[in-house]
């Protein structure tokens, strides 16, 4: 008895001919139909959802979007008819809407489905589908759609529901209430556009001088140079005015940056030109002075390259729904989550999640807490179990008594952490500001000592020789080295999907010597698992389980359903689901019974059925055994062999079940925690740079984000960008994770281009240094030794992080 | 030698014209989406066959 009778066969290849299997796929969105095949005007969906966009689209002649590109649909479930309610509740309103009055109102949604031309074509539609939709409007960089709309004749919510029924599900969270709108960016580029401007300009009026003109034309110089000065106003003032700023306000933190040189040059260049040309002793050096601001700016607008469609400072408030259904005198009314209190009744659907800690009012509820704690399977609550923030309700709805309003709730007191409290300025101590503090000294040194020399020699010549040394001891090229190596690295890494919060994350990275890994969503993918079958089934039997399953909200149940492709018209009588044991029915005359041992063979003697494992018997014959084992992504293993030593563990939210597999991928100096709560992981990072180590936490979900938060620095895996990741300081894609050690080594690399992008920028201020204090800096000399170093010091650092990343990943396919 | 000072004046207040309208391309957003206006531009408008024909 027992699976001994069992003849070993792997699953997908046991499908037998008597079913013909040809692979459709769904004509919306282009994946193969595998549940189950409608057919609407000789049109093939994968799903109900396709269905009904594609309906909607046709009734409303809006047929297009399937030709200008491929399948763009994305599968999509669909949505009760009220879940947009609450965006009609007037706080909520008040909140979204940008301009409001009784026939003219505008708004703007979020999607992150939008992916291709025809979302745009669709999304800018919108006034064919509804009369009441005045003008839509796409932003394809940021993911969003702006909704002008005739309130009285459309409400918010109709609009909320019709995007989502046409696959375009807007995403409404906390955030976006609070969300300020990133304005410094263009700042930065018109204070560069008027440096640009300017500079060029300047340039021009200062040729004249350089080319020699005659002394009958003293006049148009003197004109020329109060030119150059009006232009050079505007640059001291608006474009360079940051430069000085940030040095004083790194004098009241009594620390030198590289801004300090930067403003000290910057203002001995300008003061010194503005005596000159007032006191017609020379043309000044004013197109060094522009052109400074601007390769210094450039270099400012380079690294600032951000991914706007990404947010990387997300907390949990963008993981809750914003409002619930809350119950008011009977009835079920949309609440904003934060108005929720301890004592109302609310009412959770089918995957939605809970947002305060309540407890259960039904007799069950099955809820998933995978994403708060990273155990993959959901667990069962009774009746006045306390059930925490964070959860998803699995199956029917279900009602729950608020406990703790949100912001209390178990979940967020995870935030309450000190690691959250940091600011983004750490103590990590940059390589430019440390560079900047030795340059710094070296250069006063300088500027002293040659003051004695000309003190004594000739004093007249004083002043203008400090003004000389301070102007070319600016630290043009060392200030753009940074920005140029890390600028690139950005880049390459965005072009390989790893998309870094800012340039200075890279450093760190190259500092890293201790990386930890989540388990599910990291190493495993949670939502795929694996299923392999074996025993004697046949076709017809495989599509009974599919059909018997699929009754089932048990998650191994729904895991074996996805897996079978056989479909069959029977029906199922006498379903039973019998909790822990597994489930029961009759199909077309036959009893078959699929769980655990005992439940199918009636044998009590057995031992306990391993996590994962399912039997089938059909007629009390044990026919089958169906093992569901979460997958693990591919090509792990030669990333972790790389890592070797640098890989220290395992931080694991779920049961020890697959502790075997995780030893054997990871190897045995890898220490693999199980059942850790997000403060665990938490502190077991602290406790790790407690020993000193420089700590990288790859991880996926919010039972991640303390330990992201606090390691030095914190990777979240995503598959799909769009979708939310915890508060980061880097987003992978699942598909790179094979390369972070890569990304490492890159990261390196790029730290040691930099110091050598330094010494080429110092050899340059060395050059000029000795022009300086030997009085023979003319503006002629001055204006050519700058751009040159600025753009030697650019060419180098940009080729020389191209040609490491191409070597470097070039690698990847061995 | 007036002619110089001339004609640098009219060509600096050319280009400070342009660059005020640079200005006031960049805070009026219309670089904000480089890519949406590139795509939008190339869709068809399709004749509506259901209007009456006056």
């Amino acid at each position: 008895m027992g699976p001994v009778l069992l003849t070993v066969q792997k699953s997908t290849p046991v499908m037998v001919a008597t079913e013909k299997q040809i692979v459709t796929t769904c004509y919306h969105c282009g994946q193969a139909c595998e549940k189950e095949v409608l057919h609407l005007e000789e049109k093939t969906f994968c799903c109900y959802g396709c269905q009904t966009v594609f309906e909607i689209l046709n009734t409303h002649d809006l047929c297009e979007y399937y030709s200008l590109d491929k399948t763009p649909g994305n599968q999509h479930d669909v949505v009760g008819d009220d879940v947009y309610a609450y965006l009609d509740e007037k706080s909520v309103r008040k909140k979204l809407l940008k301009f409001d009055s009784p026939d003219f109102a505008s708004v703007q949604f979020y999607i992150p489905a939008i992916h291709c031309v025809s979302c745009i074509w669709l999304l800018e539609n919108l006034q064919k589908v509804d009369a009441g939709i005045l003008r839509s409007e796409v932003n394809f960089a940021r993911k969003t759609v702006s909704v002008d709309f005739n309130p009285q004749k459309v409400a918010l919510s109709r609009i909320g529901q019709w995007l989502a029924n046409i696959g375009y599900a807007p995403s409404v969270n906390l955030e976006d209430t609070t969300r300020e709108k990133p304005g410094t960016n263009k700042q930065a580029v018109l204070k560069l556009a008027l440096a640009g401007f300017c500079f060029g300009n300047v340039m021009l009026f200062s040729f004249p001088e350089y080319l020699g003109l005659d002394a009958s034309d003293a006049s148009l110089m003197r004109v020329f140079s109060w030119l150059n000065l009006a232009l050079s106003i505007p640059v001291f003032f608006y474009s360079a005015a940051g430069y000085f700023q940030a040095s004083l306000k790194s004098f009241q933190q009594r620390q030198v940056n590289i801004d300090v040189p930067i403003a000290a040059g910057l203002l001995a260049l300008f003061l010194r030109s503005t005596y000159d040309i007032v006191t017609a002793t020379g043309p000044g050096y004013l197109d060094s002075f522009t052109g400074l601001v601007f390769f210094l700016l450039i270099g400012r607008w380079f690294q600032s390259k951000t991914y706007e469609s990404l947010a990387f400072d997300r907390d949990f408030t963008s993981y809750f729904p914003l409002a619930v259904q809350k119950q008011v005198a009977g009835q079920w009314k949309p609440v904003v989550i934060y108005e929720l209190a301890p004592g109302d009744t609310i009412r959770i659907r089918n995957l939605e999640i809970i947002p305060a800690d309540s407890l259960l009012l039904d007799e069950t509820a099955h809820i998933d807490y995978s994403f708060v704690t990273g155990e993959a399977r959901p667990v069962q609550a009774r009746q006045h179990d306390v059930v925490y923030a964070g959860g998803r309700v699995i199956g029917p709805p279900a009602t729950f008594l608020v406990e703790k309003p949100t912001s209390q709730s178990h979940l967020t007191s995870l935030w309450n952490n000190d690691a959250f409290r940091k600011t983004d300025e750490r103590n990590y101590q940059k390589i430019i500001d440390r560079a900047a503090r030795r340059f710094t000294w070296i250069v006063l040194g300088i500027a002293v000592l040659t003051a004695f020399y000309w003190y004594y020699t000739a004093p007249a010549n004083m002043w203008l020789v400090i003004t000389s040394v301070l102007m070319v001891a600016c630290p043009c090229a060392l200030a753009l080295a940074a920005p140029f190596t890390y600028g690139s690295m950005l880049r390459v890494m965005g072009r390989h999907a790893l998309y870094l919060k800012n340039a200075d994350v890279i450093e760190r990275l190259a500092a890293v010597d201790a990386v930890v890994f989540d388990k599910t969503g990291t190493i495993t993918l949670g939502d795929k698992p694996d299923v392999s079958h074996t025993g004697s089934l046949t076709g017809e039997e495989y599509a009974w389980i599919k059909l018997l399953t699929s009754y089932s909200t048990h998650p191994l149940s729904k895991s074996i359903s996805a897996t079978i492709r056989q479909h069959t018209n029977d029906i199922v009588t006498g379903f039973k689901e019998i909790p822990g044991k597994g489930i029961e029915g009759v199909i077309a005359g036959n009893v078959i019974r699929i769980g655990s041992a005992s439940f199918t063979t009636d044998n009590r003697s057995l031992i306990p059925t391993p996590s994962g494992q399912v039997f089938v018997a059909i007629n009390g014959e044990l026919r089958g055994l169906m093992t569901v084992q979460a997958s693990v992504r591919k090509d792990l293993k030669g990333m972790l062999g790389r890592l070797d030593r640098r890989c220290v563990a395992l931080l694991s939210g779920d049961t020890d079940g697959d502790r075997d597999k995780m030893q054997t991928l990871f190897g045995e100096h890898v220490q693999l925690h199980f059942n850790q709560t997000p403060h665990d992981k938490l502190d077991y990072i602290r406790n790790l740079q407690q020993q000193g180590k420089k700590v990288l936490m790859v991880g996926d979900g919010l039972n991640d984000s303390g330990a992201l938060k606090q390691a030095d620095v914190g990777l979240a895996v995503t598959d799909d960008t769009g979708i939310f990741t915890p508060a980061c300081d880097g987003i992978l894609h699942g598909s790179q994770i094979q390369s972070l050690d890569r990304f490492m080594q890159l990261s390196k690399v790029s730290t040691r281009i930099l110091k050598a992008g330094f010494i080429i920028s110092f050899m340059y201020n060395a050059v000029a240094l000795s022009f300086a204090v030997t009085g023979h800096l003319t503006p002629l000399v001055a204006a050519i030794l700058m751009p040159l170093s600025s753009v030697s010091v650019v060419g180098f650092s940009s080729i020389g992080v191209n040609i490491a990343a191409r070597r470097i990943l070039k690698n990847k396919s061995i | 030698m007036m002619i110089i000072i001339l004609l640098i004046s009219i060509s600096l207040t050319i280009a400070v014209a342009f660059l005020v309208v640079f200005f006031w391309n960049i805070k009026s957003g219309q670089y904000d989406d480089m890519y949406t206006p590139s795509v939008r531009m190339l869709f068809d408008q399709k004749k509506d066959d259901n209007k009456p024909v006056s």
